[in-house]
């Protein structure tokens, strides 16, 4: 009796079922269907674009026509080198990058150390929605919005005229002050969330061995924040790198997204060739960072 | 780290991303192209497809004569709205669309890289009553072969502040002359484009006759290192240079700009919202003494269409005079059909759109007058060749790169 049930139940068993007795012990088909799709997504969709941009770099365009001729030169990087020009972007580019990320770094570090180590518990949640909030509201409007508050006429201007003294105007300063503003939260949020993991009962420690505030700031929390710090750097650090949108409103100076932007519809390969200037500046950031232990806390 | 005598995992994770890279890689180098233009002429006009997809400049496909074209012939118009002519020429190369309202500074591209066929102007009856000056022009006809339909046409004017300019300047030279310009210091509004840097050659040509400048797109090295100059020495005085019109109409409404070129398009903004704007009177012929650069558009069949009778029904509807002058009044340009000024048709045209009735409509945007065009560039694809013999021009290229050393 029962090994006819055994029988006639065989067939009819679920396809989960079965697929269920196929993964059973094999954790090398498990881990490689999980995986197949984000990493087939990674290396034909993302790694596979930025080969197709950096093969770009070496091509040519036609003059007459405007369309790439896949034939390999070094001609976009010679122009990259030789022309002056770009040398001054590029190096326009990292100044303010650098410049954002650190503006960014000392706004932030006194709000975050707040937030994770004096505030209550309230108090902490109503500042993290308010860190938040302006990541909700669309960028064009912020930019817009700074564009308002520093034109001739404008909120700054407005502001400033008692005090005798006239507002940055558009210009590679109104650059940086709204990218400051615009990726302040990228750095807030890393810094909090590395502050909060340092014990208070470290900071008691160091305060009864008889150590002042300031130096149990330098010798017990900078040193445990710091690859928080650099943590957040990466995102002000890249997004200002790539943004080109912000310039263009703000500023009459080209950064390296608005050269990209102006060739890439009739000169692609140069696009690309100075499209690799970011992305190794990029790499040695990213080496430098993870010298400092900044991946820990991504 | 684990280190079991095998091929670590990551390892092979590398190897394996490697690999599939290397395929793309030597998928993305695929055939090599070559330059040829595109010969295939159509011979007759069949039933329509049911169906258009158009590249068009914003307002060209809109209503009420949109609704009318696909009642009258059944075919559904799609459009894709481009932002410039770099933005057509890509589109045009994807080969997902039938046609496209390209200006003169995107129309020898296309033309040169086959992406659109010739025209047979038999099967478009409204051609015969185009206005004959923009007919067989460099930018549409090439070697005598007609390759699109004229749209439609107009000036990039100059604009300034009433409030802050004064005299009512005459000439360009209020924005470039270094001098003149100085006084406006921070407050000049200048295009964002490669093809700007003509209109600094139409001011050289009346300044400084020397230099030998005749048509502004077709410049040797001398003419065109005088033209980057020209804008080097702009560039201090300039408050912003603008690519979209909206940041053009911000700047002088907040009064951060106050003299600078436009299209009509701002200006007639601006000037509806009450700012102290104004333009070269009708007096002048809408431009300053030295002429003005400008556009002419044309539409142009792809050489891959999908629906090339609805394109052939397209390119003779939005020439037939009603439809013609409705998005002549909508964009605020020169019809390109002389029946589209006739006073019934434009007052027919006015009322469809919803706008006031001006049977001076035509008279006003110069339509057909020959010799107030004389005075516009129709914006054109600058190419090595001269037209001359001579192809020791400097090419669009050489444009876009001297257009970012003059920015810096």
């Amino acid at each position: 009796m029962e090994a006819a049930d055994a029988l006639a139940s065989r067939p009819r068993r679920s396809v989960g079922r079965r697929l269920a007795d196929l993964f059973h012990g094999r954790p090398g088909l498990q881990v490689g269907s999980l995986l197949s799709g984000p990493v087939a997504w990674l290396v034909v969709g993302y790694l596979g674009s930025l080969a197709v941009l950096l093969a770009a770099a070496f091509w040519n365009v036609s003059a007459l026509t405007g369309e790439v001729s896949q034939t390999f030169s070094l001609d976009n990087f010679k122009t990259l080198v030789t022309e002056p020009v770009y040398r001054t972007i590029a190096w326009r580019t990292i100044r303010v990058a650098s410049l954002v990320t650190i503006t960014d770094a000392l706004l932030a570090f006194p709000i975050a150390f707040y937030m994770a180590k004096v505030a209550s518990p309230r108090a902490r949640s109503a500042l993290v929605v308010a860190v938040l909030m302006p990541l909700w509201s669309f960028y064009l409007v912020k930019v817009y919005a700074w564009r308002t508050i520093l034109s001739a006429g404008g909120a700054l201007n407005w502001a400033l005229e008692p005090l005798g003294i006239n507002g940055p105007g558009y210009g590679t300063t109104a650059v940086w002050l709204v990218m400051s503003y615009l990726w302040l939260p990228y750095m807030i949020i890393p810094i909090y969330a590395g502050l909060e993991r340092i014990p208070d009962s470290l900071l008691s420690a160091s305060e009864d061995l008889g150590a002042s505030p300031f130096t149990t700031f330098r010798r017990v929390i900078l040193p445990l924040a710091f690859p928080a710090v650099v943590a957040g750097s990466i995102f002000t650090f890249s997004l200002t790198m790539g943004d080109y949108i912000t310039p263009t409103l703000v500023s009459n100076n080209q950064f390296i997204g608005n050269v990209v932007f102006n060739n890439i519809t009739n000169n692609l390969p140069l696009a690309s060739a100075f499209a690799c200037v970011p992305i190794i500046v990029m790499i040695i950031y990213l080496l430098v960072a993870r010298r400092l232990g900044a991946f820990e806390h991504l | 780290m684990r280190g079991h005598g095998k091929t670590h995992p990551v390892r092979v994770a590398w190897m394996c991303a490697a690999g599939l890279v290397a395929i793309l890689f030597a998928a993305g180098c695929g055939s090599s192209s070559s330059s040829n233009r595109n010969t295939d002429m159509a011979q007759s006009v069949g039933k329509g497809e049911g169906q258009l997809d158009l590249i068009a400049w914003q307002y060209y496909v809109g209503n009420p004569w949109k609704t009318d074209f696909e009642k009258q012939t059944g075919c559904q118009v799609n459009v894709k709205v481009a932002g410039t002519s770099d933005e057509m020429v890509q589109l045009m190369r994807t080969g997902q669309y039938d046609g496209v309202s390209a200006s003169g500074n995107a129309s020898a591209r296309l033309v040169e890289a086959g992406d659109v066929s010739p025209v047979n102007v038999n099967l478009v009856p409204n051609y015969k009553t185009i206005f004959p000056d923009l007919k067989d022009q460099p930018y549409n006809t090439f070697d005598g072969t007609h390759y699109g339909i004229p749209h439609g046409r107009g000036a990039n004017i100059l604009m300034w502040n009433t409030d802050a300019v004064k005299p009512a300047p005459k000439s360009w030279d209020v924005i470039l002359d270094p001098k003149k310009a100085a006084q406006y210091k921070g407050k000049i509004s200048a295009y964002d484009d490669p093809i700007y840097i003509a209109d600094a050659a139409v001011y050289l040509k009346a300044h400084q006759p020397d230099l030998g400048i005749d048509n502004p797109y077709e410049l040797t090295e001398d003419q065109f290192n005088a033209a980057v100059d020209l804008l080097k020495q702009q560039r201090p005085n300039v408050g912003e240079y603008w690519s979209n019109a909206l940041k053009q109409i911000s700047a002088f409404a907040n009064g951060d700009d106050e003299v600078g070129t436009t299209w009509q398009y701002q200006y007639f903004v601006l000037r509806d919202k009450g700012e102290p704007v104004a333009a070269s009177p009708a007096s002048q012929g809408f431009v300053p003494k030295e002429g003005a650069t400008g556009w002419s558009d044309t539409w142009m069949i792809s050489s891959s269409a999908a629906h090339p009778n609805c394109m052939y029904k397209w390119m003779n509807f939005i020439v037939s005079p009603k439809a013609n002058a409705e998005v002549a009044q909508v964009f605020g340009e020169a019809p390109a059909q002389s029946k589209a000024c006739e006073p019934n048709t434009l007052t027919a045209a006015a009322k469809a759109d919803g706008y006031p009735v001006n049977p001076k409509f035509c008279d006003e945007y110069h339509a057909g007058d020959p010799s107030f065009w004389k005075r516009v560039y129709y914006w054109q694809t600058p190419l090595a060749d001269c037209g001359n013999g001579s192809s020791d021009c400097m090419d669009y290229n050489d444009w876009v790169s001297a257009w970012t050393e003059i920015k810096g």
